[in-house]
């Protein structure tokens, strides 16, 4: 693509702001935004990649690893009240499944052991992650308000935390991955991935674009389970205190 | 007649409770003894921290300050799991799990792998139909509700009842029915029970002992016929004749 072709892509900025000002839908600061973001943050990382991948080094790569791993955290919990511990849990989670999937793919000699497949495919994997560490911590908030008598009574007939937890984790969890397990059902047949679009586009032979695809599509459903699973075992214990009580306090 | 009420069954020294969102405390210094084998019941305005102290007696809530006593030995060194099986609790809410009647009839069993009592006895001992077993719990009617609550928190062999409410949101007929269901475990099985209700009438059929809690504090505690007939403080007549509802 060339520089002016790029250029022409802003068009379709300016379609979204048309959109939003003529029907009053009042996103146009957050559209220009976004956009200008989108743009900044990926030059940057598109020369910070192409400086990684020309280097060729270890340290340089797991630097960026671990800014995906902070940033991904970060956009997590920057509504929550727990601060640095539910940071902390959440990137122990997306470290965990980082290490995790790659160990799989570099030991059965998936992918590469090269910065140029681990870096792409661990910030599908990361950022994945991060979408649904968000679901999840959401939907158990509203799970644990919503089924709250369930809990006491768990708890009140001498059940443990775990029990009294235990089926609304497991509702947190299934709601949470709904979206991936079904944009995994269509997949091919309503939308064509982003990667694979990319690689089609790019010149790549639509089947070796697909064998990649399958590969991040397998991985992704492990590591948003893993995600899930992880991060409901890591936090549901913040939510009771020593006295096995629900800590939220009520009268 | 009850043979064992000569022991305490809980005693509070001097409970305090502030909730981190409230201005006010909740409790401020409640000491009292329920004897084994009693029924205490306990009445008073709303927002008086009568349901506060009930969920402390099995550490669903935890004092700030002073003490609580379950036969003897503060709440804070039972086994939290056996002080919750001693001391049971039924809610105003009677909250069911996903399932039927008899999946909530046998959470005990699930959460301790053993229940004392089985379903089909429940049944007999609530008053619950026994045709009611395999339907699905969130469809029984309010009545229908609490007496499942009652007969989960009797499967586990609870020495000490707690009812927060338990018929406020009932119609008179199940109310009744509730009422003496209550009244014949006290009776025959000598069940220990403190009962939280709004409800002056059944307090005075029901109750041998009523406390009257306001903003906090324990405005009287007496023998069901002197509360009602001879009430020694002002509040607790005015509360009778019905100027704090």
């Amino acid at each position: 693509m060339s520089s002016l072709s790029l250029i022409f892509t802003i068009i379709f900025v300016f379609i979204a702001l048309f959109l939003s000002k003529s029907f009053r839908i009042g996103l146009e600061k957050d559209i220009i935004i976004a956009s200008i973001r989108a743009a900044v943050q990926l030059l940057v990382i598109g020369y910070v990649l192409s400086f990684i991948l020309d280097a060729n080094h270890p340290a340089f790569m797991i630097l960026i690893l671990f800014v995906m791993l902070t940033v991904a955290s970060q956009n997590v919990v920057k509504k929550k009240k727990q601060g640095f511990k539910a940071f902390f849990r959440v990137f122990v989670t997306l470290f965990i499944v980082e290490i995790l999937t790659q160990s799989v793919m570099l030991g059965l000699h998936i992918i590469p052991a090269t910065p140029r497949y681990i870096i792409p495919v661990s910030g599908m994997i990361i950022g994945n992650s991060m979408i649904l560490a968000n679901l999840f911590l959401n939907r158990l908030d509203a799970e644990v308000n919503r089924r709250r008598d369930e809990i006491q009574l768990i708890l009140a007939l001498g059940g443990t935390p775990q029990q009294a937890i235990h089926s609304i984790l497991n509702a947190a969890i299934k709601a949470s991955m709904i979206p991936t397990v079904e944009s995994q059902k269509t997949i091919g047949l309503v939308q064509l991935p982003g990667m694979m679009t990319g690689q089609i586009i790019g010149g790549a032979d639509p089947i070796q674009a697909v064998k990649f695809q399958l590969l991040i599509v397998f991985t992704i459903l492990a590591s948003a389970t893993l995600s899930c699973v992880i991060l409901s075992r890591l936090t549901y214990p913040t939510l009771f205190n020593s006295y096995q009580q629900l800590i939220r306090e009520h009268t | 007649m009850n043979t064992f009420n000569s022991i305490p069954a809980i005693t509070f020294t001097d409970v305090h409770k502030t909730f981190k969102d409230k201005e006010h405390s909740v409790l401020k210094g409640i000491s009292g003894t329920v004897m084994q084998g009693s029924l205490v019941m306990m009445v008073g305005p709303s927002g008086s921290g009568k349901s506060t102290l009930l969920s402390m007696c099995n550490l669903l809530s935890a004092p700030d300050e002073g003490s609580i006593e379950v036969y003897g030995k503060d709440i804070s060194k039972w086994n939290i799991s056996d002080l919750r099986k001693k001391v049971g609790i039924a809610f105003q809410s009677a909250p069911v799990i996903d399932g039927t009647v008899r999946d909530n009839m046998m959470l005990v069993q699930k959460l301790h792998g053993k229940q004392d009592i089985m379903p089909e006895e429940l049944c007999a001992l609530t008053g619950l139909s026994p045709d009611l077993l395999e339907q699905d719990a969130r469809d029984l009617s309010g009545g229908q509700r609490q007496r499942l609550s009652l007969a989960r928190t009797l499967s586990n062999g609870s020495d000490l009842l707690l009812l927060d409410e338990i018929t406020s949101a009932l119609d008179a007929t199940s109310a009744h029915e509730i009422e003496q269901l209550i009244s014949h475990l006290h009776k025959e099985q000598n069940k220990t029970i403190i009962w939280v209700t709004h409800n002056l009438d059944q307090a005075k059929r029901l109750g041998e002992e009523v406390w009257l809690l306001m903003n906090g504090v324990i405005v009287e505690k007496a023998k069901t016929e002197t509360f009602f007939h001879a009430p020694v403080k002002a509040e607790t007549k005015q509360f009778i004749e019905g100027a704090f509802l």
